[in-house]
C-alpha cells in the first residue's frame, strides 16, 4: 500500500517537472518575442538618431530643398507638410465629428448606422495608396495638374474614419442621465449634445484628433499621387507642393551625401512629431478618465 | 400567533384613492397605461396631484413608480419603442398628445434624476443653462437669478466665492442640490424627483428635504422614494404602487398610520418590497 503511494508520488513529481519545464520554455519564448519586438523599435529610434541629428541644424528650418552640393534645408518640406495636413484635418475633423454624431445620437440602432458603421470601419484599414490612386483620379486628372489641394483631400479621407469612430466611441461612454438632464430642462436633442456631451466628450475628441493627425503626418503613398512634390517653397494650393515623407523619399533615393543627410534629419522630425503627438494625446486620455 | 405569509402579487383586490379636492389638482393622471415596447408596465393609474403639496410615490423596486413619473414630462419620449396612454391633465390640455411641444412642457415641469447630473460646466453656467433655453437675461439678472436659485436650493453658502469653477467638482449632495438649483432656476410649476437621496449621505439628505419642504411654498413637488420615513417625513400625499397599479393613495398623516390595503400594510411594516 504504501510502496504504491511512493510510486504514485514519483510519477507525479516527473508531471510536475515537465510542467515546469514547458512553463520555462514559454517564458523564454515569450520574453524572447517582446526583446525582438523592442529592439527593432529601439534599432529604428537609435538609427534615426544618430544619424538624424547630424542632418538637422538651423537651415533645416529656415532653408529651402537644395540643389546638390549646396546648403539647404526642408522648409519647403515641412511647410507643406503642415498646409496639407491642416487641410486634411480640417475637413476630417469637420466631417468626421459630425458623422460620429450621427452615429452615436440619431443614427443608433437603425440599419443604415450599421451599414455606415461597417463602411467606416473598412475605410479605417484601406490601404493608402488606393485612397491616393482615388484622389488622383477624382482631383488630378480632371483638373490636369497635381496640387496640394488633392494632397490634403487624400489625407482627410485617411483621417476621416479615424476621426469618425473615435467621435463616436468617445460620445457613446457619457452617461444617458446626462442627455436626459438637459432634455429635462427643456433642451432639444442637437442643442444637448452641442452644448453638453459635446462639452463632455472635449478630451476625448482632442485624443481622437491628435492621433488622426499622427495617423496622417507620416504618409507618403497618397500625396506622390496628389501633391506630388515640390523643391520650392510654396504656398499655392492649386500648385504641386513638397512634403517631408515624400521629400525624404526623394532625397533618400538620391546619390548624394547631403541629400541622404537631409533625408535622415527629416525622419527624425517626423518621427520625433508623431511620438509628441502621440503622448499629448494619451495624456489627455488620462487626465480625462481621472475626472 | 400565526402571520399569514403576504402576497403582494394578489393585485385584483380593492384599491384606495383619497384624492385632494379637484380645484386644488396641479396634474392629474387618469387611467394611464404605460408600455416598454410590448411590456405593459403600468395599468389603469390614477394620480392627483396636488398644488403647492409634497406627492410622494412608494412601493417595491419594480412597481412602475419612475415610470409614472418620466410619463409627467415625457422624458420617456427619448426612447422609442416606449409609449403612453390615457389621460394626464395640465393645464387643461391632455400633455400625451404627440402634437405637444415637450421642451415647452419640460420647461414647466422639471425633474431632478437619482444619480446627480452636474453639467461638463461651471456652477454658474449649470443654472445658466436651462434659464438661457427659454429666456434672453442680461447679465445682471442672470447674477441674481443664479444666486436666488442657488439659495433655494441651500447651496448659495456654500459655493458662493467658487461659482466659476466646475459643477463636477462638488460633492455628490452639493451636486444634487446644485441640479435641484437648476431645475428650479428655470421656475417651473411642478418639480419632478426620482429618489433623488438615494445617492447620498444622511447629513446631505436631510438638507436636501428641508430643501425641498421650503420649495413647497412656490412649487408643487412629486417625489419617488424608498425610504418611507422620508416620505412620512416630508408628502402630503402618498401612493403606494404596486406590480404597475396604484394600490392606495391618501393623504400623507394617516397613509403611514392606518392604510387600509392589505398590500399597503404589509409593505410599510416590511412584510416584502
Amino acid at each position: 500500500m504504501s510502496g504504491k503511494n511512493l510510486e504514485n508520488a514519483n510519477f507525479d513529481r516527473f508531471l510536475h517537472l515537465r510542467r515546469k519545464a514547458y512553463n520555462t520554455v514559454f517564458l523564454v519564448l515569450t520574453a524572447l518575442a517582446t526583446a525582438i519586438a523592442l529592439a527593432a523599435l529601439a534599432l529604428i529610434l537609435e538609427t534615426l538618431v544618430v544619424k538624424g541629428v547630424g542632418g538637422i541644424d538651423m537651415a533645416v528650418f529656415t532653408m529651402s530643398q537644395p540643389a546638390p552640393d549646396m546648403a539647404g534645408g526642408l522648409l519647403n518640406a515641412i511647410v507643406g507638410s503642415l498646409v496639407m495636413c491642416a487641410i486634411g484635418m480640417i475637413i476630417a475633423l469637420f466631417v468626421g465629428i459630425l458623422a460620429g454624431t450621427w452615429l452615436a445620437e440619431y443614427g443608433d440602432g437603425t440599419k443604415l448606422a450599421t451599414v455606415v458603421r461597417f463602411l467606416n470601419d473598412i475605410l479605417i484599414s484601406a490601404p493608402s495608396i488606393l485612397i491616393g490612386l482615388f484622389v488622383y483620379e477624382l482631383l488630378v486628372r480632371p483638373f490636369h495638374g497635381f496640387s496640394a489641394v488633392a494632397g490634403g483631400v487624400a489625407l482627410a479621407l485617411l483621417a476621416m474614419p479615424v476621426a469618425t469612430r473615435a467621435t463616436e466611441d468617445i460620445m457613446r461612454l457619457q452617461p444617458y442621465a446626462l442627455r436626459e438632464a438637459g432634455m429635462a430642462l427643456g433642451a432639444n436633442r442637437g442643442h444637448v449634445i452641442r452644448s453638453i456631451i459635446w462639452r463632455a466628450s472635449k478630451s476625448g475628441l482632442m485624443t481622437g484628433a491628435l492621433l488622426s493627425f499622427a495617423r496622417i503626418s507620416g504618409e507618403t503613398a497618397p500625396l506622390l499621387f496628389t501633391s506630388l512634390g515640390n523643391p520650392f517653397l510654396s504656398f499655392k494650393l492649386t500648385q504641386p507642393m513638397a512634403s517631408m515623407p515624400t521629400t525624404i523619399f526623394q532625397f533618400a533615393m538620391s546619390a548624394y551625401d547631403d541629400w541622404q543627410r537631409l533625408a535622415w534629419g527629416g525622419a527624425l522630425i517626423i518621427a520625433v512629431a508623431v511620438l509628441t503627438t502621440n503622448i499629448i494625446g494619451r495624456a489627455l486620455t488620462r487626465g480625462s478618465t481621472h475626472k | 400567533m400565526t402571520v399569514e405569509a403576504p402576497n403582494p402579487f394578489q393585485t385584483d383586490q380593492k384599491t384606495v384613492m383619497i384624492p385632494p379636492p379637484a380645484g386644488d389638482r396641479v396634474i392629474d393622471v387618469q387611467n394611464l397605461d404605460f408600455f416598454y415596447g410590448k411590456n405593459q408596465a403600468l395599468y389603469g393609474v390614477n394620480l392627483p396631484v396636488a398644488r403647492n403639496k409634497v406627492t410622494a410615490l412608494i412601493g417595491p423596486s419594480g412597481c412602475g413608480k419612475s415610470t409614472l413619473l418620466r410619463t409627467l414630462n415625457r422624458i420617456y419620449d427619448l426612447y422609442p419603442g416606449q409609449s403612453a396612454t390615457g389621460d394626464i391633465r395640465f393645464d387643461d390640455e391632455n400633455i400625451l398628445d404627440q402634437a405637444k411641444n415637450s421642451e415647452g412642457l419640460r420647461a414647466r415641469i422639471g425633474m431632478v434624476f437619482q444619480r446627480p447630473t452636474p453639467f461638463p460646466m461651471s456652477i454658474y453656467d449649470n443654472i445658466a443653462f436651462g434659464v438661457r433655453l427659454h429666456r434672453r437675461v442680461g447679465k445682471a439678472d442672470m447674477d441674481e437669478m443664479v444666486e436666488r436659485s442657488l439659495t433655494r436650493a441651500a447651496l448659495w453658502d456654500e459655493v458662493k466665492d467658487k461659482l466659476h469653477s466646475s459643477g463636477l467638482g462638488l460633492s455628490g449632495g452639493q451636486q444634487q442640490r446644485l441640479c435641484v438649483a437648476r431645475g428650479i432656476a428655470i421656475n417651473p410649476d411642478v418639480l419632478l424627483l426620482d429618489e433623488p437621496a438615494s445617492a447620498l449621505d444622511p447629513l446631505s439628505t436631510a438638507k436636501l428635504e428641508s430643501t425641498l419642504i421650503e420649495l413647497k411654498s412656490s412649487l408643487t413637488i412629486v417625489i419617488v422614494t424608498h425610504n418611507l420615513q422620508q416620505a412620512a417625513r416630508i408628502s402630503d400625499y402618498t401612493g403606494f404602487m404596486l406590480l404597475g397599479k396604484m394600490i392606495e393613495f391618501r393623504p400623507s398623516s394617516d397613509a403611514f398610520v392606518s392604510p387600509e390595503t392589505r398590500q399597503m400594510q404589509d409593505y410599510i411594516t416590511g412584510r416584502f418590497g
